[in-house]
This record gives C-alpha cells, sequence and structure tokens, in this order.
C-alpha cells in the first residue's frame, strides 16, 4: 500500500517511474477521505491543489530534475502561513483567515517539490501538551480512538502515524513536535534554534518556537529537515549556516557513543513502564557498544515554572495583534477598546487566556524583574548546565514524555499535571539544541519515546546517532492498530 | 501675582530618511492612497518577522554622536505594549532603559540672547517604528493607514530637570535640532508634514521654588511658531489656574491652531504600565568601536558652530551668518565661493540679498559645484543656473570698480537667466563702467545747462537736490559713469 511506505520509499519508488506523484497524492487524499472523519487531524484539506501540485511534481520528475523528496506528500501545522490556504491556529480568533503569503518553510516545500494535503489541527495557538485544546476538534490517536495524540502539534503526529502523510511539519514550543511523535510512535525533531526559519510560523514564545518534521523514521525526518532548513534573511534570528545535511547521515554507530542519562528525569514523575522502555532501549545500546553514565542536571526541576513565565510573557505580546480589527473574528463592542476585549475575550480558548494572562502579570512593572528576568537568567544556567554535558557526552537522553498516551479528558481536571509532563522536552527549547524523539519501545502497548538531545548546532550529529540507535533497537517501528 | 518659572521638556519624532521601512522593505513616502506600501511584516501579519533596517542605526548613531551622545556599543530593542488601533502588532518595537537608547547622554548648543551659545542637556536619542495613520472616513466611521506603520523613527528626548526656560529657547531648541537633522541628512524636518513632530512638556513653578509642577503634554504642533506659542499659552494658562486657587492637572492637551490655544485631550493620572521587554524577534545589536568612528568622521560641522565661526572669521552678523547655515547647500555655496577667493562679506550680501531674491521668485535652489541634489521624499527643485564662481566673479567686478552696483544688480539678474559668467556679459555689453575724466567734466557740465532750476535751488541752499542732478548724469551715461567721481565732479562744478 503507497500510504504506508516511508518518504524515502517513496520517493525512490517516483524516481524510478514504479509509481507517479498523482497516484501517491491520491492514495493519501483517499485515507485522508476514509480515516480523518474518525481521526480529525485536518482542519483543512484542498484535493484540487494537491493533485495540481502533484502533477507539477510529476513533470519535474519526468525532466529528470527531481530532488530528494520530490512528489512526497505532506501535511503542514496550521500556524504555518500559507498563502491563500486558511491559516486559524486553531482558534476561533483566526478563523476566515486565509493569508496572503506563505511561510519561508512553504515556499521551501515548493522548491523542493513536495506536494501538500493540507493543514492539520493543532492546540490553540500551539499551546497545549495533550492535543485537546483546539477550538475546532480533538484529534484522535492513530493507537487507540479514546487516547490522545499529544500535542501541541497533534494533527501532524497523528496523520503521520496514521498514514494519512508519510510527512509532516510540526511547530514545538516546550515540546509541541517531541510530545505527540512519543505518544503516536513516530521521529519528532525540534532543530536547533534558529535552523530553520520562522518566517511565517505564527508567533508563540518566540525566543522558543523552532518549525520541525515529523515521519516515520530518522531518516524521513532528516530529509524532510534538510529540504526546509537553512539560512532565511526574512528572519533575524536565523543562523546563517548550510542547510541540515543527510550526506552522512547513515555512517554512525552506536558503539562508543557517549549517552548521558540525567537522574532528574529517570524519578518519580515517570511512568515505571515508561521507564522500563527506556532502561531496555539503553541496555540494548549498552551491548552495541555505546557508554550510558548517570549524570546530574539539578535545573531541569524547575525547567517548567521557568517555561510558563517566559513562554507566556512572549505569549502576550506575540497575540496582542489578534484583536479583531484587521482580520479573523470579530465580536461588537463598545468602541475600539470594547471590540478588542470582547473579541479577546470571546474568542480566544480558556488555556490561551490563561497563559496571556500569566504572561501579562509577569512582564508588568513591578514584576519584571522577579519573574520574567528571573525566568532568564534560570533559562541561562540550564543552558550552560546542558552545554557543560555536552562537553563529556554525545548525548543527553531521557524519555520523550513520562507517560504514554492516556485517555482523552483524563488530565484535563489537573492542568498542572498536564504541564508537569513536557518536564523532558522543555530544556531543548530553553537552551536551543537540537533535540528528537523516536519510538524506543512499548509500555502497555503503547509506543514510548526515547528522547534524544545534542549539542546546539550539531543536528547532523544528533541525527546521525538517532539513525545508528533507530537500527540498533530490534523491535524495530511498529504500526498501530488500524486499518 | 506671583512670578513663575517654565520649564519645557522637548520630546522630537524624526521620521528617518530611508528608502525602506524600519523592519521591513516597503517603500517609504508621503501621502499617496492608503495602505498601498504595506506588506506582511508592516501590517503585523500573523508569522511575519522584522528584520532591521541597518541604515536607519546607523543614522540614528549619527544624529547621537552629533549630539555628543555615550554611543551604546551594546543595545536592544524592546516591545512596548499597548492596544490602539493604529498599532498593527498590539506592540511597537522601540528602545528602553537608561543606557539602551543607541545615544544617551548628549548635549545640543542653541543660540543664547547674549549672543553666546546656550547647552540643553539630551537625556537620550533612540529607534523605533512609527504607527499608522487613523482617519476618519467620508461616509463616517473610521480607517486605519498603514502606509506609515514602520517608517523609521527616531525619538530625542532632552534631560530633566530641563534646560529650556523660555519659549524662545523651545522654538531655539527645535530650529537648532532640525538643522542639525537636515545637515546630517537623517531627517526632511517637514514639521507641517508630520516627518519631524514636536511634543513639549510644560510645567510652572513659582520662583525659589525647587519642585517642578506638574506638567502637562502639547501635541499638534506644527511650526516653530506654534511651539513657541503652545509654550507661551500653556505657561499663562497654568499660571491663572494656580492663580486662581486650582491645581494644574497632568494630561495631554492638543493644541489648537486656529484659536491659538490648547484644549486637553486625556487625562495621564494613572501610567500607563507598557510591559517592555526585548524583542526575542530581534537579535542584540553590538558596534565595534571602529565602526562608530567610522560613522563619526562622518559628522559634518553642525550650524551653530559654522554660524559662530563665519561672525568671528569673516565679521559677517549673527543674522547674516544665520541665513547663510540656514541652508547646508546655501552655507556651502558660500564657503566655496569664499574658497575661490570672492570676499566673505561682499559675496554673502550678494547672496543673501538678490540671489536669495532671484532664488525664492523663481523656487529654484543654487548649488556648490559637485554638490548633490538636497535628498528628500518630494521632487527635487530646479538648480540654478548661477554658480559660487558667478558671484565671486562678479563680486571681482564690482570690487575692482569696473562695473558699479547697479550695473552689478542688472547683471546677476541676466546671469540668473542666461548663466553667463557676469565678466563675459561686460565685454559682451560693453557695460564697464566710466571712469574717463574728461567724459564726466563733460556730462555734467551738460547736465548743469540743462537744469538751471535745480541748479539755483543747490545755490539757494538746498543741498539735497544734487542727488536728482547726479541721477541725471547716470541716466545719461546709461548708469556707468563712476558715481563717487560724479558725486565729486558735480560739487566741483557747481560750486564754481
Ligand atoms: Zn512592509
Amino acid at each position: 500500500m503507497l500510504t504506508q511506505l516511508t518518504a524515502a520509499e517513496t520517493a525512490a519508488k517516483l524516481r524510478s517511474r514504479e509509481v507517479g506523484a498523482v497516484e501517491v497524492a491520491q492514495a493519501h487524499l483517499d485515507r485522508i477521505a476514509r480515516l480523518d472523519p474518525e481521526f480529525k487531524a485536518f482542519l483543512t484539506v484542498h484535493p484540487e491543489r494537491t493533485l495540481a501540485e502533484a502533477e507539477a511534481a510529476q513533470k519535474r520528475i519526468d525532466a529528470g530534475e527531481a530532488g530528494p523528496l520530490t512528489g512526497v506528500p505532506i501535511a503542514i501545522k496550521d500556524n504555518v502561513s500559507t498563502e491563500g490556504v486558511p491559516t486559524t491556529c486553531a482558534s476561533n480568533v483566526l478563523k476566515g483567515y486565509v493569508p496572503p503569503y506563505d511561510a519561508t518553510v512553504v515556499s521551501r516545500l515548493r522548491e523542493a517539490g513536495l506536494v501538500s494535503l493540507g493543514k492539520t489541527n493543532l492546540d490553540e495557538f500551539a499551546m497545549g501538551t495533550s492535543g485537546e485544546n483546539s477550538a475546532f476538534q480533538v484529534t484522535k490517536n492513530p493507537w487507540g480512538r479514546d487516547l490522545v495524540p499529544g500535542g501541541s502539534s497533534s494533527g501532524s503526529a497523528a496523520a503521520v502515524a496514521g498514514e494519512l502523510a508519510p510527512l509532516s511539519l510540526g511547530s514545538d514550543t516546550g515540546g509541541s513536535i517531541r510530545m505527540p511523535a512519543a505518544l503516536c510512535g513516530i521521529v519528532g525533531y525540534k532543530p536547533t534554534y534558529g535552523r530553520v526559519s520562522r518566517y511565517g510560523l505564527v508567533a508563540f514564545g518566540s525566543s522558543l518556537d523552532q518549525i520541525g518534521p515529523f515521519g516515520r523514521t530518522v531518516e524521513d525526518a532528516a530529509l524532510l529537515a534538510e529540504a526546509v532548513s537553512g539560512y532565511d534573511p526574512l528572519d533575524s534570528t536565523s543562523l546563517d549556516v548550510p542547510p541540515v545535511s543527510t550526506e552522512a547521515l547513515k555512517d554512525g554507530n552506536v558503539r562508543g557513543l557517549r549517552i548521558a542519562l540525567p537522574r532528574q528525569f529517570m524519578g518519580e514523575a515517570i511512568q515505571s513502564g515508561v521507564r522500563e522502555a527506556l532502561e531496555a532501549a539503553l541496555d540494548v545500546l549498552r551491548r552495541e557498544g555505546a557508554e550510558v553514565s548517570e549524570i546530574d542536571l539539578p535545573s531541569v526541576a524547575v525547567g517548567v515554572t521557568t517555561y510558563y513565565i517566559i513562554a507566556p510573557a512572549e505569549a502576550s505580546s506575540n497575540l496582542a495583534r489578534f484583536d479583531g480589527i484587521r482580520y479573523g473574528g470579530q465580536v461588537e463592542g463598545d468602541g475600539h477598546i470594547g471590540v478588542v476585549a470582547s473579541t479577546r475575550g470571546g474568542l480566544f480558548g480558556h488555556e490561551v487566556k490563561l497563559r496571556i494572562m500569566v504572561g501579562t502579570y509577569a512582564l508588568s512593572a513591578g514584576y519584571y524583574d522577579a519573574y520574567y528576568n528571573r525566568a532568564q537568567q534560570v533559562r541561562a544556567v540550564m543552558a550552560a548546565e546542558f552545554e557543560t554535558a555536552f562537553q563529556e557526552f554525545d548525548l543527553v537522553v531521557s524519555p520523550a514524555s513520562p507517560i504514554v498516551a492516556f485517555p482523552v479528558g483524563g488530565l484535563s481536571q489537573d492542568p498542572l499535571a498536564l504541564k508537569l509532563l513536557d518536564l523532558c522536552t522543555i530544556p531543548a527549547n530553553m537552551g536551543g539544541f537540537p533535540s528528537l524523539s523516536i519510538p524506543c519501545g512499548y509500555a502497555d502497548d503503547l509506543p514510548v519515546g526515547m528522547l534524544l538531545n545534542g549539542p546546539v548546532g550539531q543536528d547532523e550529529r544528533l541525527l546521525q546517532a538517532a539513525y545508528a540507535i533507530e537500527r540498533a533497537l530490534p523491535w524495530g517501528y511498529r504500526r498501530p492498530p488500524m486499518p | 501675582m506671583a512670578r513663575y518659572l517654565t520649564s519645557v521638556g522637548m520630546e522630537v519624532h524624526a521620521e528617518l530618511l530611508t528608502r525602506s521601512k524600519m523592519f521591513c522593505r516597503c517603500e517609504v513616502g508621503f501621502g499617496g492612497e492608503p495602505n498601498t506600501r504595506v506588506c506582511p511584516v508592516c501590517l503585523g501579519l500573523p508569522g511575519a518577522l522584522p528584520v532591521p533596517n541597518r541604515v536607519a542605526i546607523e543614522m540614528v548613531l549619527r544624529t547621537a554622536l552629533a549630539l555628543n551622545c555615550q554611543i551604546a556599543y551594546d543595545s536592544v530593542f524592546h516591545r512596548k505594549n499597548y492596544f490602539y488601533p493604529d498599532l498593527p502588532k498590539g506592540f511597537q518595537v522601540s528602545q528602553y532603559g537608561e543606557t539602551n537608547p543607541l545615544g544617551y547622554y548628549g548635549t545640543l548648543d542653541i543660540p543664547a540672547a547674549d549672543g553666546g551659545t546656550k547647552t540643553v542637556r539630551i537625556r537620550r536619542v533612540h529607534l523605533e517604528e512609527d504607527t499608522g495613520k487613523l482617519m476618519h472616513l467620508p461616509g463616517g466611521g473610521s480607517g486605519v493607514d498603514y502606509n506609515r506603520a514602520g517608517v523609521p523613527l527616531m525619538e530625542i528626548v532632552t534631560d530633566f530637570p530641563p534646560d529650556i526656560t523660555t519659549p524662545d529657547e523651545a522654538r531655539d531648541y527645535l530650529q537648532q535640532l532640525r538643522l542639525v537633522l537636515l545637515y546630517l541628512g537623517v531627517c526632511d524636518g517637514k514639521m507641517e508634514q508630520g516627518s519631524m513632530r514636536c511634543e513639549p512638556n510644560i510645567s510652572i513653578r513659582p520662583e525659589g521654588s525647587e519642585t517642578y509642577g506638574t506638567k502637562t503634554e502639547l501635541k499638534n504642533l506644527n511650526s516653530f511658531r506654534s511651539v513657541q506659542m503652545g509654550v507661551e499659552y500653556e505657561t499663562e494658562r497654568q499660571s491663572q489656574v494656580i492663580e486662581s486657587g486650582g491645581r494644574v492637572v497632568q494630561e495631554t492637551r492638543g493644541w489648537n491652531e486656529s484659536t491659538q490655544s490648547s484644549f486637553a485631550m486625556r487625562t495621564k493620572e494613572s501610567e500607563q504600565d507598557y510591559r517592555y521587554f526585548p524583542c526575542p524577534d530581534l537579535v542584540p545589536m553590538h558596534f565595534e568601536e571602529a565602526s562608530i568612528e567610522r560613522l563619526r568622521a562622518t559628522i559634518p560641522e553642525l550650524p551653530l558652530a559654522k554660524q559662530r565661526r563665519y561672525q568671528g572669521e569673516f565679521g559677517l552678523s549673527e543674522y547674516d551668518a544665520g541665513v547663510l547655515v540656514g541652508d547646508q547647500s546655501w552655507a556651502g555655496f558660500f564657503e566655496e565661493a569664499v574658497g575661490q577667493g570672492g570676499d566673505p562679506k561682499a559675496v554673502c550680501n550678494w547672496m543673501n540679498g538678490d540671489l536669495l531674491r532671484l532664488l525664492n521668485e523663481t523656487g529654484q535652489v543654487a548649488l556648490a559645484g559637485g554638490q548633490a541634489v538636497a535628498h528628500g521624499h518630494g521632487t527635487p527643485a530646479t538648480v540654478s543656473k548661477v554658480t559660487p564662481a558667478h558671484i565671486v566673479d562678479l563680486v571681482r567686478l564690482v570690487g575692482s570698480g569696473q562695473i558699479n552696483s547697479k550695473t552689478a544688480k542688472t547683471l546677476l539678474d541676466d546671469a540668473f537667466s542666461s548663466g553667463d559668467m557676469p565678466s563675459r556679459l561686460v565685454e559682451a555689453k560693453g557695460l564697464t563702467q566710466i571712469s574717463d575724466d574728461g567724459f564726466i567734466k563733460e556730462t555734467v557740465a551738460q547736465v548743469i545747462a540743462e537744469n538751471p532750476g535745480p541748479v539755483e535751488q543747490y545755490k539757494s541752499g538746498k543741498q539735497g537736490v544734487i542727488g536728482f542732478l547726479v541721477g541725471q548724469v547716470m541716466k545719461s551715461s546709461q548708469g556707468r559713469a563712476n558715481p563717487t567721481m560724479v558725486q565729486d565732479e558735480m560739487r566741483r562744478q557747481l560750486g564754481e
């Protein structure tokens, strides 16, 4: 079945003319039509546009101008700006907004000849850990239709796990790619901050946000990263370095890998099944010649608290533009401030309003030093702790999520517990270093993600290690129980 | 009634003369259809990101250097958060902090009443982005034009306690600052178009009091005169409030040009919390000392220093020197003429007199050689055919006695329209001054013979009539006779 192929396999078959790009696109559109009413991964699908792009890709293939992913379908998180295609951030405040411009990653996808399937669901404005905060629908985990897919890139993760798309793009501010990748049993990769342009990504926490790929294999994720990364003059925070290279991806080896396992990530907060799966995987790596050492990273204990000051502070400012005046939804009110208040009060969801208020408070005169400034200092300490660890180790490893996929609504009475799930993923956003989740085993027949963190800018080495680890683990990629 | 001291703080916003906006590549311009110079960045569309305009940063650094500021070698942009319809992102990118603005702790000299200078301390010079413009729609309701949104805006704020204490000083400060910005080529200084906006805050306190009074801020001032009048009005209004037992309210007041009075716009009882924080979309700026020194080397002699130099070096009056430096290209014209050997006073007189009149009448500008046409966003004016060399030539002809000043005026008119050198015109038209003794004697005798009446009056004591008789000689010589010689000869012959 075409939809079960990896992106690399699909691309190879396209180049060898075994299949056509339109055929591949149609197979995915058919599967979306059949299964997405159940999965609810997509907010927008646009079959006509998809097929037109597939035809254009086929022309390039026929002309011998195909790149590594030309003709491969992709799904895009709905907080990435797409010209002529609604971009809602799964929020009522952006309902009906159709951007007049493409994000840089979208332009790069087009240049690389990928075929877009549509826009995927997310926690409203990428604020959420479980995927339950969308204003429009709750995406289901292909591993169990009553389970959450993880958030905030819920639709992008479920689409790839559910074989509605071989690849997708998500965004990660505190774990929004890696958390759902772990819960859906696929690969999710957050590159070094600045390696992928943020131009066109609707900002949540600007200093933390990073676009990244989902795939069912490390190779697929790496190929997609290669296509969309690289310096962008439209993003001042973009790093002036070449795109992430996949040239030496397969040259890595588990033997000799120096792996650090921070004790802080293997404590009480981690479900026993998750801990066991991770330990089993690490045992395999040890047998294959990796060195695994336990270390201490004391600052991660306050990671979540620190994150929930910085991210909301930036969000409170980033989301100020949604005032109902220029685009999106508007609720009537008395005068300018009346319209702004009723629009924001009426159209933002609960979690978004909560974070705007927390962030506004943290930036207020008299509290700025105690909260925002202090949080930035802690952030610097945390980044320095990891930097020190990376001088001795190739990887810092932990569970990606402390628990496996849980039932929809299961944690909605305990918002703090939900936020604490970001414990392991947050440091990579704080320190800007690359981080990736790969399936490393199963607990209660649900996937467990292993989080691999590498030093800033060393994305190629991280992907190489991940590729080698993926090969070394004997249980391989497992499909969710689905048609 | 007690005597009150006035204190004026000045906040000036100057739109920078960059080609593109502060954080996007949209064109900077004036007028035009609303919302035609906009893009995702300056409209604040979701996902758009700012990229700073290096030219704008350099312009602010140069201004800061010209104003003797300390330079923030490490500086960041902040977000100033507030809701207003003309603010597309819900925040304005600006600069906050004591020593974070690109320039801080500077000075600007302004002319003092005694002919010296007075130093006004500058608190900060920083860079930010302009907002859009609210417009009332013809069919009712209001709209926003974002053409101006994101235009680079420089803010220059004076220090506290204020050094400016009179309406005249407020006007002088603004005039000097505008000239400095024009000399640096960073702003076109058009107050009436709003490319330079001034918001003075004014307070009064009884003479002898150390405590500064409550200030009011004035908006809508679009000329030097309105700034002066506004400060004067506010001083008077505040003292009347106090005299009648009232209390000055901290508020923003608007200036009504037609009634020459201010009106309350909004009170500032509670300070708004702008929640400033470093903009995470922009990387911190860092400047090397060498690059700052390179910029410092581009700072021209500033207008007031130039004016005082002209007074001292060339003996020009304060007024004349002021007219010369009032326009950088005018001063450049003068300096080139002097450099070519023209007598400074004579050059100045011809420039500020007849040439200026001719230029004003025709709407032309005069430029020294090699000088670029003044930049700005308007259409460039026609450049006059008269160059510094023309004026030097003219001054020489008069100075050497070859032509008299009356002929010189005619020659300048001629040169202005034809572009020909005055000395060439003299040759072509045979206009040289006649100092021939015989000719003058003969013509004087002839005029005396033809005008018995006036001659009689002169002899009976009406000395003033001599002017008429000399005039007749000049007339019959078509103005070419040497007037001093004619005068002497006339006296001699009438005395016989
Ligand atoms: Zn623009």
